[in-house]
């Protein structure tokens, strides 16, 4: 009965996972492309956890915070890139 | 002392990701064990009496100011993203702060980036550097009134 | 049950469509943060308590998990945001629109 409900929830979240996608691709600057980055993961976390409770399995969850704690990782990893790249050069 | 809150701190983790159960309450309390064993020597902390309290008071005055600042944030940035020509004024503002300890300044630096408008930059000794989108150009005071006030009473309250 | 955890599944994931939009409208990086961080962390909060209304009735033992993860994700998101903040300052691409920097200063009184 709930499946369209279900269908609604998935297509916004698709929309947005789409938004942050173009501007993954156009940005004109590498920050901007690890901004989109870091809200694609968030975007991520709370697909993955919505997925927990259509087929509900308890295993996504487990999957959800390991994907947390990795994108944190990985965004201080890209900001510790990125502060390092210039001043090399400056 | 030590020993015991570190152990007890362990054991909560542990359960919460694994689930209540009664073997999942010995395995856990073994793996504290021996994680307290190796781990005590090298953490520095004090014993505070006063942490139950300031839990308490932490949960029960700053996360429903905290909630409600995060709505009123969202509905903020709705309204400039949705608007047709998008309503900016930035600027880099600095900010002073009187909370002393280190746990202080990063809470009240996660809540000046989660209220409307406001984004913390950087911490140093004792002033924050905040992006704003809209700065007020009349006087630095009403800068600093509007974007740390309400959390700086409240944080002040809870951990000095 | 099912209906209250519906309406907060659809609000959260109408915020995660505004951060998205955001991310692609604003102009400059700093507002790009600013607009990700706050509507996706709101957008994961509302999310996580849809299912936790969701799995009230008969998955009681998921509770703890997302718990785990409010509090994850309400620690680690505003510090990764300024964490990016601060490198995108440090890399010298300074958006050229900001009307007062007191950060340049930052420097002269060490």
């Amino acid at each position: 009965m709930m499946d369209w409900l279900d269908f609604i929830v998935l297509t916004l979240l698709g929309l947005g996972v789409l938004f942050t996608v173009i501007r993954f691709v156009l940005g004109p600057k590498l920050s901007d492309r690890v901004v989109a980055l870091d809200t694609l993961n968030i975007i991520i976390i709370g697909l993955i956890v919505f997925l927990a409770l259509v087929f509900e399995s308890k295993l996504y969850l487990d999957i959800a915070i390991v994907y947390a704690v990795l994108a944190f990782l990985e965004t201080v990893v890209f900001a510790r890139y990125l502060e390092g790249k210039n001043n090399d050069n400056s | 002392m030590k020993y015991l809150i570190t152990f007890i701190t362990l054991l909560v983790v542990y359960l919460f990701l694994a689930g209540f159960v009664i073997e999942e309450v010995i395995l856990g309390s073994f793996v504290s064990a021996v994680l307290t064993i190796l781990l005590a020597n090298r953490l520095n902390f004090k014993v505070d009496w006063h942490f139950p309290l300031k839990l308490i008071k932490f949960i029960f005055v700053y996360i429903p100011v905290f909630i409600w600042k995060l709505i009123l944030a969202n509905i903020d940035v709705a309204r400039r993203v949705l608007s047709f020509k998008i309503p900016l004024n930035p600027g880099i503002v600095k900010v002073k702060t009187n909370l002393k300890g280190d746990l202080g300044k990063l809470t009240l630096a996660n809540s000046i980036t989660l209220t409307p408008g406001t984004l913390s930059i950087d911490v140093e000794d004792d002033c924050i550097y905040v992006h704003t989108i809209d700065v007020k150009k009349s006087s630095k005071d009403q800068n600093q009134k509007e974007i740390s006030g309400p959390f700086e009473k409240i944080l002040g309250g809870i951990f000095e | 049950m099912t209906i209250v955890s519906y309406i907060f599944l659809i609000i959260g994931a109408m915020f995660f469509l505004l951060g998205g939009l955001g991310v692609l409208r604003m102009p400059d990086t700093f507002n790009r943060i600013q607009a990700g961080t706050k509507a996706t962390t709101l957008g994961a909060f509302s999310i996580v308590i849809g299912v936790i209304f969701g799995s009230v009735e008969n998955h009681l033992d998921w509770i703890p998990k997302l718990i785990i993860i409010i509090v994850f994700i309400a620690i680690s998101s505003p510090i990764g945001s300024s964490t990016i903040a601060k490198a995108t300052y440090r890399s010298k691409n300074i958006p050229d629109n900001l009307v007062q920097d007191d950060f340049k200063k930052r420097g002269e009184n060490q």
